[in-house]
């Protein structure tokens, strides 16, 4: 036996299966892309109590919950009484490199980017040949692959405002221990951009592929974004592309849905025309204590009587707006979608003080609540590019350039038509400033309002308070390296080619 | 006739065999007895328990023989690993307690049976479930995310413990009934462990049972029964306290909500429990084969009610020699049913902050007739604790395991050369679990979705393979005497874990499961030898080494290297010391070794693979298609053994006759590719944190122990003996740079808000270290709510202010144990303290302060007593102030026994024994008990944040011992 025996130390999983059989067909090629997907909607592979990261709580761990604290919590629209770890220091503009929310946002975009370079390497020419797939099974693979190279942009665009200097990792980079190279913010800006074009023509066209799958105008969405904040990334500015990419997906054939509030509620993936990419839940099949169900349960409590939001046994009780966005609104504005009279919030830890957000709700159009297995996962998809935004971004960026301002106020008037239910709430001139009150108004808890304060150089001067803002209730400034988060000092000790960002 | 040595007591029940035949007796309860002697035979073999064994010649019609008692406390030989050793020859740091000695009272689980016995072993109950297990380590334990479980092995098969746990019981260790167990040795420093290798770097627990003797069949019976009630409640607002506060606050929306009962939850849900256990044994010899079997059947109550357990035990062993003795063959075997029914511990908590004022039942049909907060249209308030009593009765929990293991042992003297012996050694570990709960749909707990079902099934299968080859000479020319092993071993560890989809109640599928099994499995390849050299029975060189190989880690990591050596002076055996009338033994020992760990890590963690979910509720939707996905796994190629070094010196000193003996050590431990949750640079792998070689820790430490036999008199003895150990633990390394600025890896979550941790583990710190706000309190000593010192001077307190305060390990741990016995009664009791540990009084942390009791979600809340004390209105997680020092004396035991003598003819010996557990505790902490075990789930690190615990009950035990000869 003494020979033969040491073959019993080459133990393999029982369940585990090889690269060939992850990615061995087409129908296997989707199971890998649904987890590309998956890596931003869901926290993990095997349910809502397990993660893809460590150091964080498994529930707060999913993409949107995260990004929405560091874009939403850090800005006037939203404040949240809870004390978990790296919570409040979001509004009070104090956090440090320790903060972990900010790990797990920087953990999961690269996460995503790591399933997604993964996908890439294992779908090239060499590799579909060597497992025999050709024909039609080979050109839809492609398609996968020009997914995953437009996600990880999506990723890498994320990483470039939040932290303007991550690692950078490739389908070229190894799996193991190595230490990532770290690239800075202006390469950074190349890289997506380029990504971003070598990718449009392999992408399906607008409103050609399956729901939930990323076609050519979300990569023009995402181009437009990165041109309209070219500035703050590279120094230089990029409007007349913001315009040409807007325009491009104004142009493909969307169209606004009927009713605003619509947009974010139960079955909102089904006829809708406005949404060019979402992440999508549901209350059954695709679990998670972050995307909407956080930010439908968060923003009630059971006093608010959760069942008329269909969640009948949820309402966390923890995120409420200041007293700034309901002031930015009309009375006849229709998007004005806030619960309470009491907008001044004195004491930050009481949830009944400030008004709450009710944009999200898990209700279908004809009010009806939607399958959940506990009554409080929901089914609310999130839209990560949809047209309403794109008519904004063409409007600042023309009336930044000073071009085509006729039709920036056409687009403008084409938003608030809707908001009004009719023509009582159109505008005749807009100035810059008015648009980033107007994508208040039409953005509000959509994750763009940190980039929108930070491209307006209000996030953290005084040119603009907010209550509570620095954690003084008048509100204060606090120095400019808030503009920028730190790379998370985890990583700064793991991976030493890491040099932080100035100021922490 | 047979009598004592030291006092001329005589000794019943001493086995008498005569030498190369099966004709033997015993002595009566007067030391004599009679034989009759066939010819040709000149000699007899005398053996008792606690005395040394004695030839003696055949000289005339009567014999009278003084034997000789080994050393009370810690027998003359013990077993060492792959053999046996004379305790005064022994290099190692080793400590074996006696059946005799063991704690007594009502144990279900072997591991109490030591606690406090023996110096530097701190065993720490996990809670009072019928059948929980203890948290041991071993001089601290030396990993940090590994396991620190000592490795268990019995009758030289290593047997799963709480790493390869089993479905449907709480503890595998509680299905080996303790009644079958002879001795307990603990092996603590390398140069006795290292003979484990790669499994040793916690220590060795070496397990014997009982085995047969000689002579006619002796029948034992022993039944105790007892009675235990929570020793203390956590102390919580009584209802007056809650209705006076809330009327106080004058708030109608919650004056309404009162209720007019004075409900005490936690008497509630608690009970005063009954147990008996019973256990008969036989032994003797038929023919020339000896025998010993046994029986035992344990009948448990928890005090959490529904807590039950029944254990159905049984061991057999039997001990042929043949051919002239040379082949020795040793069978044992055991096999164990348990049936467990396990409370609901979720309502241990939900005692603590449910509304007293509310009546148990509210006289409505809804929610099973239990009172439950619900909204004015009667719908369940989901955000409020449910009804403690709920939770208890409408969840059903039960299991069952059945467990057998044992094994054959072949030794053989070869008859050309009867210094070689060869060994083999094959044994089997197996036992499936399996249970189920239900939760019917009608309960608050599960409302949501329809009440809950799960299945569970498990099946454990391990191999043990050992050989191994012994030669031990006398070469009396150069005094000198050799004894070499050399051997193999082959260990294989196989789970099969069936996946069952989670449903309810009525038993629609809630979650899906993948794969209908999965079969996790390990297997180790070992080589070792041994020598031990001693020359002129004064100088003792001995040296073990030991290569295992384990299929855990990639071929060019696999193979683990472990050696040691020791060295061994008996001064007192030196003619310059021999004078010395006091001094009758004094030993010095030193050693140094290299030992490994492997537990704690996965079994596959190197390899890189995929995994398909078919989890139904994790899928993506693509168009109106939900899709499974394919994901990689984390891998870490180059895992490798986590590595101890450690040194010992020890001296061991015997005076006055050995009327007192003991031990002091010293050790260094230094622990190297520390395996631990390591934060890898982020885009570098399919995840962020796994487990890997990263760090160092060292521990150092010192050990004490006395034993003295103070009053050695024919009416009236008193022995006491006295352990203490000092251990300090400290990480020297945790990453692969550098870097000062690097706090550390948190940890030890804390309940209350979402992902709250309490610890850390630092570099130049104990891990687990309290990481925390320095409180700042007024002139009169009260802390104030939310000021906190800003330590690092930059005018605001933040991240950066958070220090490092205290560490849930003991710095001194001790035992003390006393037995009088005066006539036919004894008296004896066990006492256990740890000096210098702390907790994290989560309790008053999470529910000590006013603002849970008129909750925001509507419902009345209690809350600890510790709010009324701060007056804090929120909660401040992170204070110092609830980090609380814990250190503690406990009387664990207090035993009363009396030897009946003689009854039924003289043909009945009985002995009757009162004994209470728990018996007190002294302590500063200001929870409901400073000694916080594990709940559940492993890793079990002291973990010294204090939330539901399953108070330990004082127990009270009554039991009579019959022993038929």
């Amino acid at each position: 036996c003494m020979t033969s025996c040491t073959k019993d130390l080459n133990r393999n999983p029982t369940n585990g299966i090889d690269a060939d059989s992850a990615y061995g067909s087409v129908t296997a090629y989707k199971g890998s892309l649904a987890k590309a997907y998956a890596a931003f909607a869901l926290t993990s592979s095997e349910g809502s109590d397990k993660s893809d990261l460590g150091g964080i709580d498994a529930g707060t761990s999913d993409f949107i919950r995260l990004y929405w604290n560091a874009q939403e919590l850090s800005t006037d629209e939203a404040m949240c009484v809870w004390t978990d770890p790296g919570v409040p220091d979001f509004h009070n503009l104090s956090w440090t490199s320790a903060n972990t929310i900010l790990r797990g946002l920087y953990t999961r975009s690269i996460y995503q980017i790591t399933v997604c370079n993964d996908f890439i390497k294992q779908s090239t020419d060499d590799k579909l040949a060597s497992r025999n797939i050709t024909g039609n099974d080979a050109a839809t693979v492609k398609y996968f692959r020009a997914e995953a190279r437009f996600l990880r942009a999506y990723q890498y665009w994320v990483l470039m405002d939040m932290f303007a200097n991550p690692p950078y990792v490739t389908e070229a980079s190894q799996i193991g221990t190595s230490m990532p190279p770290q690239i800075q913010r202006a390469d950074l800006f190349k890289y997506v951009e380029s990504e971003l074009l070598a990718v449009d023509s392999l992408l399906m066209a607008p409103r050609t592929n399956e729901y939930g799958r990323a076609d050519q105008a979300a990569a023009w969405a995402l181009q437009a974004r990165l041109y309209l904040n070219a500035g703050v990334y590279t120094g230089t500015t990029h409007y007349p592309e913001a315009m040409t990419y807007a325009n491009k997906v104004i142009n493909a054939g969307y169209s606004l849905m009927g009713t605003y509030g619509q947009l974010f509620m139960a079955d909102n993936n089904v006829g809708n025309n406005e949404i060019i990419l979402s992440i999508n839940y549901d209350g059954n099949y695709s679990q998670n204590y972050g995307g909407t169900t956080f930010l439908v349960n968060s923003a009630i409590n059971a006093d608010m009587n959760p069942t008329s939001f269909g969640v009948p046994n949820g309402g966390w009780g923890g995120n409420r707006t200041t007293s700034s966005l309901p002031d930015l609104f009309a009375a006849a504005d229709k998007r004005a979608m806030f619960y309470g009279t009491s907008s001044t919030i004195t004491d930050v830890s009481k949830f009944e003080q400030g008004k709450k957000v009710i944009k999200y709700r898990n209700l279908n159009k004809d009010s009806t609540t939607p399958a959940s297995t506990n009554g409080v996962y929901t089914n609310v998809d999130f839209p990560l590019f949809r047209l309403g935004e794109m008519y904004l971004t063409y409007a600042e960026a023309a009336l930044r350039a000073g071009t085509n301002t006729s039709d920036a106020i056409n687009y403008i008037n084409v938003l608030r038509q809707r908001a009004f239910g009719n023509t009582s709430g159109n505008v005749t001139s807009f100035t810059v400033d008015n648009v980033l009150d107007e994508r208040a108004r039409e953005l509000f808890w959509e994750c763009t309002r940190r980039t929108d304060l930070i491209r307006y150089g209000k996030f953290t001067t005084s040119t603009y308070l907010w209550p509570w803002k620095g954690g003084v209730s008048g509100g204060k400034s606090v120095d400019a390296h808030f503009n920028i988060y730190p790379i998370p000092s985890s990583d700064i000790i793991a991976n030493t080619n890491l040099k932080q960002n100035t100021g922490y | 006739k047979i009598t004592d040595s030291k006092d001329g007591s005589p000794l019943a029940d001493v086995s008498i065999l005569v030498k190369g035949s099966t004709i033997g007796t015993r002595t009566k309860a007067d030391g004599t007895f009679t034989l009759r002697i066939p010819a040709g035979k000149d000699s007899l073999e005398l053996t008792s328990l606690n005395y040394a064994t004695q030839v003696v010649a055949i000289e005339g019609t009567t014999i009278n023989v003084r034997l000789e008692a080994t050393n009370a406390a810690l027998g003359e030989v013990v077993v060492i690993g792959y053999g046996t050793a004379k305790k005064k020859e022994l290099t190692g740091s080793v400590v074996s307690v006696g059946s005799k000695d063991f704690q007594k009272g009502t144990i279900t689980s072997p591991d109490q049976l030591i606690a406090g016995k023996v110096p530097g072993v701190s065993i720490t109950p996990a809670g009072g479930q019928p059948g929980s297990g203890s948290t041991i380590r071993i001089r601290g334990g030396a990993s940090i995310s590994g396991s620190n479980d000592p490795l268990y092995v019995i009758d030289g098969v290593p047997v799963a413990n709480s790493v390869q746990s089993i479905s449907g019981v709480s503890n595998p260790m509680a299905l080996i009934n303790p009644n079958d167990i002879e001795n307990i040795t603990v092996l603590k420093d390398a140069a006795s462990t290292a003979i484990y290798g790669s499994r040793a770097s916690n220590g060795v627990i070496l397990i014997t049972t009982k085995k047969g003797k000689s002579g006619k069949p002796v029948l034992n019976f022993s039944t105790n029964v007892s009675s235990s009630k929570a020793a203390r409640y956590v102390d919580v607002l009584s209802a007056a306290q809650v209705r006076s506060y809330v009327q106080a606050q004058g708030d109608t929306t919650y004056t309404k909500l009162l209720g007019s009962a004075n409900t005490n939850w936690q008497k509630e849900i608690f009970r005063t429990a009954v147990a008996n256990d019973n256990n008969l044994s036989v032994s003797g010899a038929i023919k020339k084969v000896p025998y010993r079997v046994s029986v035992g059947f344990l009948n448990q109550d928890g005090i959490l009610k529904n807590d039950h357990l029944d254990r159905y035990s049984a061991a057999i062993n039997v001990s042929p020699k043949f051919f002239d003795d040379h082949l020795k063959v040793d069978i044992n075997l055991k096999g164990t049913i348990a049936k467990s029914r396990f409370g609901n511990q979720d309502a241990i908590s939900s005692a603590l902050t449910f509304d007293p004022t509310q009546t148990v039942y509210s006289g409505k049909s809804a929610y099973g007739g239990y009172f439950e907060w619900v909204d004015a249209n009667g719908a369940l308030n989901t955000n409020a604790p449910k009804n403690p009593v709920g939770l208890l009765n409408q969840k059903e929990d039960r299991g069952q395991v059945n467990r057998s293991f044992g094994n054959i042992q072949f030794d053989y003297k070869l008859h050309f050369l009867p210094e070689l012996r060869a060994n083999l050694n094959l044994g089997y570990d197996i036992a499936k679990g399996d249970g189920y709960t239900f939760i019917p749909q009608e309960a608050a707990s599960n409302y949501s979705t329809g009440g809950s079902h799960t299945i569970y099934k498990q099946k454990v299968n391990n191999r043990v393979g050992e050989f191994f080859l012994n030669y031990n000479k006398d070469l009396k020319q150069i005094k000198s005497n050799i004894n070499v092993t050399a051997g193999y071993g082959y260990y294989d560890n196989l789970t099969t874990t069936y996946n069952y989809p989670t449903l309810n109640a009525r038993d629609s599928v809630l979650k899906a499961v993948t794969y209908a099994y999965d079969k996790p499995r390990n297997t180790l390849i070992s080589y070792y030898a041994r020598l031990i050299y001693t020359f002129d029975s004064k100088y003792i060189l001995s040296a073990s080494y030991r290569t295992d190989g384990s299929s855990k880690f990639a071929p060019d990591y696999r193979w683990g290297k472990f050696p040691s050596v020791g060295v061994t002076w008996r001064a007192s055996q030196e003619n310059f010391l021999k004078g010395i009338d006091w001094l009758s033994d004094l030993k010095v020992r030193g050693t140094y070794g290299v030992t490994g760990n492997q537990d704690g890590i996965g079994n596959y963690g190197y390899i890189g693979s995929y995994s398909y979910s078919a989890n139904n509720t994790a899928l993506y939707q693509f168009g109106n298609t939900f899709y499974y996905t394919t994901y990689g796994a984390a891998y870490i190629t180059n895992l490798r053994w986590e590595e101890t070094r450690s040194a010992n010196i020890g001296l061991d000193f015997g005076f006055f006759k050995n009327r007192i003996t003991g031990s002091i050590d010293y050790y260094e431990k230094k622990t190297k590719d520390l395996l631990g949750p390591i934060t890898l640079p982020v885009g570098s792998n399919f995840t962020n944190i796994v487990t890997a070689n990263v760090g160092n820790m060292s521990n150092k430490g010192v050990e004490l122990a006395i034993n003295a036999s103070i009053i050695n008199h024919k009416d009236f003895s008193w022995n006491a003996g006295f352990n203490i150990a000092y251990n300090k633990n400290t990480i020297t390394s945790l990453t692969q740079s550098t870097d000062s600025s690097f706090a550390g890896n948190t940890t030890g979550g804390i309940t209350g808000g979402t992902g709250n941790t309490i610890q850390i583990h630092s570099v130049g710190y104990s891990p687990n270290a309290f990481y925390v706000y320095k409180q700042v309190y007024d002139k009169n000593g009260k802390p104030i709510e939310g000021v906190y010192a800003d330590l690092n001077g930059d005018h605001k307190v933040d991240d950066n202010d958070l220090y490092r305060y205290k560490s849930p390990f003991p710095k001194f741990i001790l035992g003390f144990t006393t037995d009088v016995t005066y006539k036919k009664w004894t008296l004896a009791t066990v006492l256990r303290g740890n000096i210098g540990n702390y907790v994290y009084n989560n309790v008053a942390a999470n529910i000590g302060i006013t603002s849970v009791i008129n909750n925001t979600n509507k419902y009345i809340s209690n809350a600890a007593s510790d709010a009324f004390k701060t007056g804090f209105q929120y909660n401040q997680f992170f204070s110092d102030y609830y980090v609380q020092n814990a250190s503690f004396l406990r009387m664990d035991n207090l035993s009363l026994s009396y030897n009946v003598g003689r009854v039924l003819n003289n043909k009945v010996g009985m002995t009757v024994m009162a004994n209470c557990q728990n018996v007190f505790v002294i302590t500063k902490y200001k929870g409901v008990d400073p000694e916080v075990g594990y709940l559940g789930t492993y890793p079990s690190v002291y973990t010294g944040v204090d939330y539901k615990i399953y108070p330990r009950p004082r127990t009270y035990t009554l039991g009579v011992n019959l022993t038929f000869n």
